[in-house]
């Protein structure tokens, strides 16, 4: 019976590892993602004309950026499984296939941490009007949900994308609309904890309609996930 | 799905839509703040609910693409979400001409069934680039079906954020000056939505004959004329139900998996 | 029906009329243009259709000849 539990992440705990492992030792996704953030900051000065923005400004400038930086995450990510043949070792183990889907979407929610714990830094000194401490838990929060959003989506639209002849240009175009609602979600629930004159308080509506998506696309994406793979 | 039920589908959707534009112009009572203007509610709002709906039932179908594996449901899904994007298009053209009737723009952003109209449209459109994509007919089915079952999932959710979102959500526009909804009202409306479900219905049919008496057609040319008299299809977005065995050329996905390269 | 109308627009008629007219003109004309891609399609369907039936008659005839030779030489 207990050896039962850890067999059955085991697989996802595998691959997993094999993914933060190589992306430790050949960085690309990360860096990439962190300096597109960055540089976006910059862009959105000049775009903006301002030299600070605040409330829901802020939010959405902020969780745009995140969700641009993402996408390039999500293009990437089932690209060494594409090139080299990854696909066929997961169908030819003795494993369930969704383990596949949990280990990319786990990967890809803890680099999009990883690019965010510097983002929102850059993002306080560069762009941010008021003080990022008192709005800090409550962001972490809502930041926190919209990186299983993205990971979720982003995991199945990347496995979707990836054998198709155009797939960069399906990733965008397919994921960006999918995670319309989540983006609402999050910007909205980031205003107030982003207000000029001190951080309001964390609107649990727009945490609600975020968990429920997250709720939703979770277990759909890892009902069909299967069927991709099946070549 | 075709021949003997067309004639009478056609018959029917004609006399329906046919009776719901001369009961809107001549026996609807006029809303109390829109005046004419809301008369053009009577089209947009069972366009607007027909392509929702639609879009669930292409995912349904999607799902039973998935779970039987018949290529049929497959191709159902196809023409449903095929109209329904159509719909979906005129759906906004008409929320668009209202939203300038009313209020003087072309776009408005405080009306939430529109916008989400629009979210739902980009992420729709993109299901045709999605199957194209894809050379190998039966992996294009499934990617399909799969895209399908989450853009399904994701309407009714889309609608919730958008409408939280909305700031100010204008007084629903059915309502003569004595106020509530008058059951002539309601009435015309149930029939405008019929007759806008039965449309589609229709147009789903004749796709559907459309592509089946194609297949047969091609069908019999190459048992008439041989195999080589028949141009082949090349690449589509749209299932191909009647092909001999379609194969992906070697260019496309298959081969570029080691396994397959190497044998 | 026109006491009605007068009665109570939200916008002098003429101009709300021109909107409500153009929205029912483009979801008339849409519903038009999808049966003109359809009667354009069912054409081509017909003619090839035609072809076909040509060419089996042709295949029939060219079948009934060779039997009357066959017949002939007996």
């Amino acid at each position: 019976m207990s050896d039962r539990e850890p067999s059955r992440m085991r697989p996802s705990m595998a691959l997993l590892r094999k993914d933060l492992l190589l992306e430790r030792r050949a960085p690309e996704a990360v860096p990439a993602m962190l300096l597109f953030s960055v540089t976006t900051f910059v862009l959105f000065h000049f775009g903006l004309g301002r030299d600070t923005v605040s409330g829901q400004l802020a939010a959405g400038v902020l969780t745009v950026t995140i969700l641009f930086a993402a996408i390039l995450g999500i293009n990437r990510l089932f690209v060494a499984e594409q090139e080299e043949g990854g696909f066929d070792g997961v169908l030819l183990a003795p494993i369930d296939r969704t383990a596949l889907f949990v280990a990319k979407a786990a990967a890809l929610f803890l680099f999009l941490a990883l690019v965010e714990a510097v983002t929102v830094a850059a993002f306080a000194i560069l762009l941010l009007g008021p003080s990022l401490w008192p709005a800090l838990p409550g962001l972490l929060v809502v930041l926190a949900l919209l990186d299983l959003a993205l990971a979720v989506v982003g995991a199945l639209v990347s496995a979707l994308a990836i054998r198709t002849r155009a797939r960069d240009l399906i990733v965008p175009i397919v994921a960006l609309p999918m995670l319309t609602p989540a983006l609402i979600a999050a910007a909205r629930a980031a205003a107030p904890l982003l207000n000029a004159h001190g951080a309001g308080a964390l609107p649990t509506k727009w945490l609600a309609v975020l968990g429920l998506y997250d709720l939703v696309f979770g277990l759909l994406a890892y009902a069909v996930f299967d069927f991709l793979l099946e070549d | 799905m075709y021949g003997k039920g067309l004639r009478a589908l056609s018959l029917a959707t004609f006399a329906a839509v046919t009776a719901t534009f001369a009961l809107v112009f001549f026996y609807a009572p006029l809303d109390a703040d829109q005046g004419f203007i809301q008369k053009i509610f009577y089209v947009h709002v069972p366009v607007a609910i027909v392509t929702l709906c639609a879009y669930v039932v292409g995912a349904i179908f999607a799902a039973l693409h998935l779970r039987t594996r018949d290529r049929k449901w497959d191709l159902r899904s196809y023409v449903v979400i095929h109209i329904a994007l159509i719909y979906n298009i005129l759906g906004l053209l008409t929320g668009s001409i209202w939203a300038k009737a009313s209020w003087g723009h072309w776009w408005v952003w405080d009306e939430p069934t529109l916008v989400s109209f629009l979210i739902v449209f980009l992420l729709f459109a993109t299901y045709q680039p999605l199957r194209f994509s894809i050379e190998d007919p039966e992996r294009q089915a499934r990617y399909a079906s799969v895209f399908a079952i989450m853009a399904g999932a994701f309407v009714p959710l889309n609608f919730v954020a958008v409408r939280a979102a909305t700031a100010f959500v204008h007084p629903r526009v059915f309502a003569t000056s004595s106020g509530g909804l008058p059951g002539s009202m309601a009435f015309v409306f149930v029939c405008a939505l019929m007759a806008i479900a039965l449309l589609f219905a229709l147009l789903c049919s004749y796709e559907i004959a459309a592509k089946q008496t194609k297949w047969k057609l091609r069908a019999l040319r190459r048992r008439l004329l041989g195999a080589d008299a028949v141009a082949p299809l090349g690449r589509s977005a749209a299932p191909a139900l009647g092909e001999p065995g379609r194969r992906a050329p070697s260019a496309g996905g298959r081969a570029s998996h080691p396994a397959e390269a190497a044998s | 029906m026109s006491a009605l109308l007068a009665a109570a627009p939200a916008l002098p008629l003429g101009e709300a009329g021109k909107y409500v007219a153009a929205a029912f003109v483009v979801f008339v004309a849409v519903i038009l243009i999808y049966v003109a891609i359809m009667a354009a399609k069912l054409q081509r369907m017909s003619r090839e259709l035609a072809e076909l039936n040509a060419a089996v008659e042709a295949r029939e005839r060219g079948e009934a000849a060779r039997a009357e030779q066959a017949e002939a030489r007996r």
